[in-house]
């Protein structure tokens, strides 16, 4: 089996005297989707952080290929074809789409000082990669960003990472500001991603978005990766325990449901 | 479908209330005024209010789009002019060295302002609101300090007056006119044709996202710091050299004046948002108002009042337009 693209091998973090992960490992390999569940302050966001350069690990080492790197920096992670996607997508409210997806890597057409912004060509390459993850309702590259729905706005910033040449895409907590339909159209986004090859993180509290792309899940609680598991190995019920923190929502329930079974039916009365 | 004309197209322009708002000024003072600040005598009138003004405003309007502000430039004004004076008129030395000097400190005043910015953090209205009040120190220490007077004269002729300092025309329209369409042009090109443009408006939408997509912000920043310092004292130094004398007073009023055309030419106040064809028509809507009322029956007294609800009104109305550029998107099965 080839190398995973992208590891975790013993990763610590901790700011200043407090210990924000321990002993992370992980690895994410093409056309698979890692979800990375937890409960917030579970230590998802440093984590992402570490895989996107923003922080560097305390210890423990990160790989691509199966080769041992750092990233020092967000522009080196985009370099080594790591994109994180964040929870509001497109960033860029008031610019057009063509515009937007080209931020930093202009179109441009003529030649020396009077090399021009293809405005055109840019628009069309932009409606073209959206439309091919299965965003048909946008057709117009001229559109501002903001007048997107959110889940138009998450395709648009995956379809760009793609466009450019992303291998990892990080997702952080697409689906968490999202509608139903939307959120519907983001995993099948997730979906289209992982076909063309692409690791997917995925970072979500949100078990029923999880298991409908998941590979591979790692709970994690508080800083340490808590359960490690394929999909179809742990129903949703043991997930959410386990994010829980295991007993206690399962408690929760049973106790709803006794007192149902014992009531006809009916739930326990709001407090008078 | 570009290529087709369509008024909902030029409503959700960034430029669409400003070209609104002259038309507006324009009836109103038609009416109440005559056609009279339309004649070549009149145009000029505002049209020289309108350079001056415009020169500083299109790239405080630049570093408005992205996200900074920059109020210093009502202390260049006078810095640029009392640099050309001094150098050149009191101690006599060649005019094109008082101008190098005039522009250099212009440089330098940029400089240290993107410098203060980008390090400390401080939002940019307080650090260019010190070097504003700094600035104005110098230029009124040294100033007294070297000539022993607030005002000193200076006298240009040749090739420099022509081309910075004199009228032109008919000898009613300042030569600053076509500077300041020259150098619209050439922001036009490089902010709405060339790729840099492209990430003005990035960085004013959201600088963390910009500089992830590999923007050079902190570059920028210095760089739009400088130009808008340098073009405010261009635009001292070129009035010194017109009306051969400078003071160390004045230039406040560019302040607000600038930020009003601005504002009136569709710029949002907090980034990313806006264009240059907007803030010229601004300025020229605001020249307008200022001169035009010298056209009416209207006692001048009143103009700030037209000025205030032109602002208010003009912001109003580039949210309305701003919202429908939002919300626009093409029709069920339109291509």
């Amino acid at each position: 089996m080839s190398a995973p693209i992208l590891a975790l091998r013993g990763v610590n973090k901790s700011f200043g005297p407090i210990d924000v992960l321990h002993d992370i490992t992980l690895e994410v390999r093409a056309g698979e989707v890692l979800c990375l569940l937890g409960d917030n302050g579970a230590g998802k966001s440093t984590l992402i952080k570490i895989m996107s350069g923003v922080h560097q690990p305390s210890s423990g080492t990160i790989e691509m290929d199966g080769t041992a790197t750092t990233i020092p920096t967000p522009r080196a992670a985009s370099d080594k074809g790591i994109a994180t996607v964040h929870q509001f997508g497109g960033t860029f409210p008031l610019m057009s789409i063509g515009r937007s997806f080209f931020v930093g890597v202009e179109m441009t057409k003529g030649w020396g000082p009077f090399k021009i912004y293809d405005r055109k060509r840019a628009n069309d390459i932009a409606v073209k990669a959206v439309r091919d993850f299965g965003i048909t309702r946008i057709e117009d590259g001229d559109r501002l960003v903001g007048g997107l729905s959110g889940g138009e706005r998450q395709s648009l910033a995956i379809a760009r990472a793609v466009h450019f040449g992303a291998r990892v895409l990080i997702l952080d907590e697409p689906t968490a500001a999202l509608g139903v339909k939307q959120a519907t159209h983001v995993l099948r986004i997730v979906n289209e991603a992982k076909r063309r090859g692409l690791a997917v993180i995925f970072i979500t509290h949100q078990v029923m978005h999880a298991m409908a792309v998941g590979d591979h899940f790692a709970v994690l609680i508080r800083g340490a990766v808590a359960a490690d598991f394929k999909k179809g190995e742990k129903t949703r019920e043991e997930i959410t325990d386990l994010m829980a923190g295991g007993a206690s929502m399962a408690s929760l329930e049973a106790e709803i449901e006794s007192y149902m079974n014992s009531h006809g039916g009916h739930p326990p009365p709001p407090a008078a | 479908m570009s290529s087709t004309f369509s008024f909902g197209a030029l409503a959700r322009r960034p430029e669409a209330g400003a070209a609104l708002g002259l038309v507006a000024v324009l009836i109103f003072f038609a009416i109440f005024g005559g056609v009279t600040f339309l004649k070549p005598a009149g145009m000029a009138s505002w049209l020289n209010v309108a350079a001056n003004l415009g020169v500083i405003a299109i790239p405080l309007g630049l570093l408005m789009i992205a996200g900074e502000l920059d109020i210093s430039v009502g202390a260049m004004v006078p810095f640029g002019a009392m640099t050309v004076a001094v150098i050149s008129g009191h101690f006599g030395l060649p005019i094109w060295i008082g101008i190098a000097a005039s522009l250099s400190f212009g440089v330098i005043v940029g400089l240290v302002n993107g410098f203060l910015v980008i390090r400390t953090a401080v939002p940019s209205l307080i650090v260019t609101l010190g070097s504003l009040f700094a600035v104005q120190g110098i230029v009124l220490g040294l100033t007294v300090l070297i000539t022993k007077s607030t005002s000193v004269a200076l006298a240009t002729d040749g090739v420099a007056k022509a081309m910075f300092g004199d009228f032109v025309l008919g000898g009613q329209m300042q030569v600053m006119v076509l500077w300041w369409f020259a150098l619209t042009a050439v922001y036009v090109f490089y902010v709405h044709l060339s790729p840099f443009g492209n990430w003005i408006f990035a960085m004013g939408g959201d600088k963390v996202s910009a500089r992830n997509a590999g923007i050079p912000t902190e570059r920028l920043t210095m760089i739009l710091f400088v130009l808008s310092s340098t073009s405010a004292a261009f635009v001292g130094m070129c009035q010194a050299m017109l009306y051969n004398s400078a003071q160390v007073a004045g230039g406040q009023s560019f302040i607000f004046n600038a930020i009003i055309s601005v504002v009136v030419g569709g710029v949002l106040l907090t980034g990313g948002f806006g264009s240059v064809i907007g803030i010229f028509f601004g300025t020229i809507t605001f020249a307008i108002v200022t001169q035009g009322i010298y056209y009416t029956d209207f006692d001048r007294n009143w103009s700030s009042l037209i000025i205030g609800v032109l602002l208010l009104g003009a912001v109003l109305m580039n949210n309305t337009f701003r919202k429908m550029a939002l919300s626009y998107a093409p029709k069920k099965g339109a291509k």
